[in-house]
């Protein structure tokens, strides 16, 4: 069987992204099937993440999987100072599949290098976490019922928020109109804009959170504006009431506007927006689950319906 | 005072290699990059010769030694302008510009120090992603890195 890491977002194409979210609306519809049965996985978590732990560890155990790993590089032979590649090559004899979370950028690149079982990145530090990116586009089209020429509102830290550069690129391919409001320490990227100039992309950036930004959106996607990301603290001081959302700011919004956060907030989303039906970063995590079944049935070429 | 200078610019060689159009303050880092320092076959360096093309320019002459294509790979990195010429029997046998490589192996330190390639013992990769000016970056972190950003190994 051909192996098939998933290591970014960057790897697939757009076919591959629509053919991923079909399978997981399918999951959704039915989520408990046994196609792992008689399966083993890892899930190796070189740094700890409880909440992507326990979204790909459902995720297998519906699917009729068995699991083995560690859920923090204290308990595991890494600690002992063994090399990443000799941890891969050792448990790979043992599983199907890795899953694998590690501190270092390119550690699930170079894992899928040395590794004889596919390889799906659950984060690799600031680097990629795909998995997270599909959760994302599945939210989005399950609510907007397509992808295509959609207004996606990016908030808050556009600089190192890499699910927001992920979700930047992977929307690349569905015509998308982006609106970046963020504080000039935290601006996108230029590399990014460039990315967008190259593909035709409009976008527009805005210092200001502002109603008139968010009533033409058709996504809101809110992001953590953290304390230590900023050099100068006088300018955290002063910015940092600015992007959060409250219920009264989506009075005028679109009928169809949903609120994402990749989760977890701070404070950036006021809880009076959790009853609006707008606010949808609760389900958004639940649809980690659908869309990470479709990802470890990908890489494991199991076909479903 | 011209025509000495001139000789030794063309000084014969048998066999080996020269380095031409090096710009002069490149020059002293192609040497130490490429170990030059460590060879023991006969050497010859020049430097601020005048050069029509790059303004001043230093050339390095080594007598039976071939560039494998990886010592080229870095020497383009740092002068891409050099040509090489092979000498065989006293004849330029072959004359060619330098052209960096889609994909540097081996080559490169990564700049960033949270990625795996300088936390494990193993080969850095990085892909060329611009050429004018020189853009690099890493295969494993994705960390792009420009030519004053670049260490060679
Ligand atoms: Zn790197």
């Amino acid at each position: 069987m051909k192996k098939e890491s998933l290591v970014s977002i960057n790897d697939i194409s757009k076919e591959e992204i629509i053919d991923l979210l079909e399978k997981a609306k399918s999951f959704e519809e039915n989520p408990n099937r046994r196609v792992l049965e008689g399966k083993v996985i890892a899930t190796l978590f070189f740094e700890p993440s409880t909440r992507t732990r326990l979204s790909f560890e459902t995720a297998v155990n519906r699917l009729g999987g068995r699991i083995i790993g560690f859920s923090d590089a204290a308990t595991s032979s890494s600690s002992k100072g063994e090399s990443l590649k000799d941890t891969i090559m050792m448990v790979s004899n043992y599983v199907d599949l890795i899953i694998m979370r590690h501190y270092l950028e390119g550690a699930a690149r170079y894992a899928s290098e040395v590794s004889s079982v596919p390889i799906i990145n659950a984060g690799d530090g600031a680097n990629q976490h795909p998995s997270q990116t599909m959760l994302d586009l599945y939210s989005i089209y399950k609510t907007q019922g397509t992808l295509e020429n959609l207004n996606i509102t990016m908030v808050g830290d556009l600089k190192y928020g890499r699910t927001v550069h992920s979700l930047l690129q992977a929307m690349s391919h569905f015509h998308p109109t982006f609106h970046f409001v963020a504080p000039d320490e935290l601006k996108m990227p230029q590399e990014y804009k460039i990315f967008c100039d190259e593909h035709n992309i409009p976008y527009y950036e805005h210092r200001e959170f502002s109603e008139e930004v968010i009533n033409q959106a058709d996504i809101l996607y809110m992001t953590r504006v953290q304390r230590e990301r900023f050099t100068d603290l006088m300018e955290y001081e002063r910015v940092k009431n600015v992007y959060i959302l409250h219920n009264s700011m989506l009075a005028g919004s679109k009928p169809n506007l949903r609120v994402l956060h990749p989760l977890p907030r701070v404070n950036e989303i006021a809880y009076d927006v959790d009853d609006n039906p707008k606010a949808y970063y609760f389900q958004q995590a639940k649809n980690g689950l659908f869309a990470r079944q479709a990802i470890i049935c990908k890489v494991l070429g199991i076909d479903v319906d | 005072m011209t025509n000495s200078k001139k000789e030794l610019a063309v000084a014969a060689l048998e066999n080996g290699t020269v380095i031409d159009r090096i710009p002069s303050e490149q020059l002293f880092k192609v040497v130490s990059m490429l170990r030059l320092d460590t060879i023991t076959d006969s050497i010859t360096i020049g430097n601020n010769f005048g050069s029509k093309k790059i303004g001043k320019k230093g050339i390095i002459k080594v007598a039976d030694y071939f560039f494998k294509d990886e010592e080229i790979n870095k020497i383009a990195l740092i002068a891409p302008q050099a040509t090489i010429n092979v000498i065989r029997d006293y004849k330029v046998v072959e004359k060619y510009s330098i052209t960096l490589h889609d994909k540097l192996c081996g080559i490169i330190r990564c700049n960033n120090p949270k990625c795996i390639s300088n936390n494990e013992p193993m080969e850095t990769v990085f892909h060329v992603t611009r050429r004018e000016p020189l853009e690099v970056t890493c295969h494993y972190c994705n960390r792009p890195m420009e030519s004053h950003e670049i260490e060679i190994l």
